[in-house]
């Protein structure tokens, strides 16, 4: 476990001396103070609008952390070669693969939670400077906790992607697994039609291809609550955990594929 | 117990794409290497050493055979705490500085937290980069990522160390040092197996070799003995030598060089024995200087047993490709 917790402190540290995260949080924080510059022009709509670009900026940053980092963290330390050197520690090849893993998480856990405040932060500005009773008409609070169920399943998500872009690295090159990893997480989005796929086609084979695809990609579009939760709409715990505990389980069976994969493979 | 066993050890390799063809690049290989001793791996490039390497560091996975290291198998992660593995042209993470790669890798290693900080700092002033110890690496010389590398293999004071080319992208001092440092570890009861194509430094280290070419082991043994495998004659140095008196000497020697004031390099056959020689050199009152067997070097012998070794394959793929027809 010891192993796994340094490997995972490297991969954190190769990340923040890496410059790209700062750049996305930074990019990431500029558009949640446009969206509030956009919410001046929108009088009572303002406050939605911020929490839908603020989620969906959240969202698309971690996306990209999580496919540009993702992909690298097996594949480039075997094109650098210091994967040997590593692998002639006391580690085992499945620890290696939960290192990285746990270390790109952890990365990705510090930028979703920077964002989040980021956002806390301008909401709470938004919520201190509006009359009182343009407050009245909004759906929910300005800072309304149940925005962190919204960032929950956000981070989930991304974790989902970091496992399919390990999975990925794993076996091929930067760009195949990028290419792979944001085809996935696409197919993901509109996995839900799949499921449905047999109200518009009448071939049982492509219902049954479409059947065997919906249970083989992951359902991304169910970690998106960012409309209820702008709305005020509820999001229950009962779905909430049972989404989540489906995160689980998909990230789970990615990295034992990776690790299964992995453990087989030479390093010539 | 020999501190490394290996038997039978083959790996073959998927050559081709649309059909791949099998490319054996270890061929049986069976070696022991006893506790404490500093073993030279022999071989030109490409003759399976770096394989042999990865294999017994399970970077790549055996076709056939087997290997054990302390009288464990390969496979066995508990054992690399107590071994030390240089690879050849060693890379590490750039972004990293000296102090924090040796830092990372002795906590994997388990080295106790208390030791540290202080076996790290000791090692890389041992290497000589006592100054250079919070640069980053991308910073450092190819020579500078060696010593790192040295360094890194020795963090767990193992009981043996794999050298894969360790003088690769050494300076001449460099070179020394690390010299001074396998003979070190050697006094300190560590065995040392590492592989080399520079014969000098495994004349300098090693009490035995093997000599691999072509993937397969083509000979094995103490340094002194392949060394000493074949006396091919016998070499004079003469002085006051008379233009007659060389005249004489010319049909026993196989090759007379002057080398200026009446002085005569002359070799002799090994048929042709001092002894015989000797009188006629004394009747024509010429005095000798000095009397060496000609030996064969190691150098002499890797050449001669890699061409060997070379033949024979080509013989066998003659051969095989006869029987395919």
């Amino acid at each position: 476990m010891r192993a796994v917790r340094y490997i995972a402190i490297n991969v954190f540290r190769e990340s923040v001396r890496d410059r790209v995260p700062y750049n996305l949080v930074l990019f990431a924080m500029l558009l949640i103070g446009a969206s509030y510059l956009l919410g001046q022009l929108t009088a009572g709509q303002d406050v939605k609008i911020i929490k839908d670009l603020g989620l969906a900026a959240i969202s698309v940053f971690g996306l990209f952390i999580a496919i540009f980092i993702g992909i690298g963290l097996v594949s480039k330390e075997v094109e650098r070669r210091s994967i040997y050197a590593l692998l002639a520690k006391p580690i085992s090849r499945p620890q290696f693969i939960a290192g990285k893993y746990a270390g790109l998480t952890l990365t990705l856990l510090v930028n979703v939670a920077v964002m989040t405040a980021a956002l806390y932060a301008v909401l709470a500005y938004m919520t201190w400077v509006t009359p009182a009773h343009i407050k009245a008409g909004w759906e929910a609070p300005g800072v309304d906790p149940v925005l962190l169920k919204a960032t929950l399943l956000i981070f989930v998500e991304l974790m989902i992607v970091t496992a399919v872009a390990l999975f990925f690295s794993t076996f091929s090159s930067p760009i195949l697994s990028a290419a792979l990893t944001f085809a996935l997480y696409v197919a993901g989005q509109f996995n839900t039609d799949l499921k449905n796929f047999d109200q518009v086609v009448e071939s049982k084979a492509a219902v049954w291809l479409a059947r065997g695809l919906y249970h083989l990609l992951p359902d991304l579009s169910a970690f998106d609550v960012k409309l209820q939760v702008v709305h005020g709409l509820p999001v229950p715990a009962g779905y909430l955990a049972a989404t989540a505990g489906y995160g689980a389980l998909y990230i789970a069976a990615l990295l034992i594929a990776a690790t299964l994969i992995f453990s087989r493979r030479d390093f010539k | 117990m020999p501190a490394i066993h290996i038997e039978e050890l083959t790996k073959e390799y998927a050559v081709g794409f649309w059909r791949p063809r099998p490319y054996r690049a270890l061929d049986r290989l069976t070696l022991a290497i006893d506790s404490g001793e500093v073993f030279g791996f022999l071989g030109p490039n490409g003759a399976g050493k770096t394989t042999t390497l990865k294999l017994l560091m399970q970077l790549i996975f055996p076709t056939s055979g087997r290997a054990e290291i302390l009288g464990r198998p390969i496979g066995d992660v508990a054992t690399r705490r107590r071994i030390g593995y240089l690879p050849e042209n060693p890379s590490f993470y750039d972004y990293l500085t000296a102090e924090e790669l040796l830092t990372y890798f002795a906590q994997l290693l388990d080295v106790p937290a208390r030791d540290r900080k202080r076996r790290v700092s000791d090692l890389l002033d041992t290497v000589g980069l006592g100054r250079e110890r919070r640069f980053q690496l991308r910073k450092f010389s190819k020579g500078m990522i060696q010593r790192v590398g040295i360094a890194q293999a020795l963090l767990n004071e193992p009981e043996v160390i794999f050298l894969d080319e360790p003088m690769s992208g050494l300076d001449p001092l460099g070179r020394r040092d690390v010299r001074a440092l396998i003979l070190d570890l050697r006094d300190q009861g560590r065995t040392v197996f590492f592989s080399s194509h520079i014969l000098a430094d495994a004349e300098a280290l090693c009490s035995r070799v093997a000599v691999v070419a072509a993937g397969r082991l083509v000979a094995t043994g103490r340094l002194n003995e392949l060394a000493e495998f074949r006396i091919r004659g016998w070499e004079l140095v003469v002085a006051n030598l008379s233009p007659a008196a060389l005249e004489s000497l010319r049909p026993a020697a196989t090759r007379a060089i002057e080398i200026g004031s009446g002085r005569y390099t002359i070799e002799l056959p090994l048929s042709e024995t001092p002894e015989q020689v000797l009188p006629a050199i004394a009747a024509a009152g010429a005095s000798v200087v000095s009397l060496n067997p000609l030996r064969e070097t190691l150098e002499d012998f890797f050449v001669q047993r890699i061409a060997e070794a070379g033949a024979r394959t080509r013989g066998d793929a003659v051969a095989g490709g006869h029987a395919g027809r």
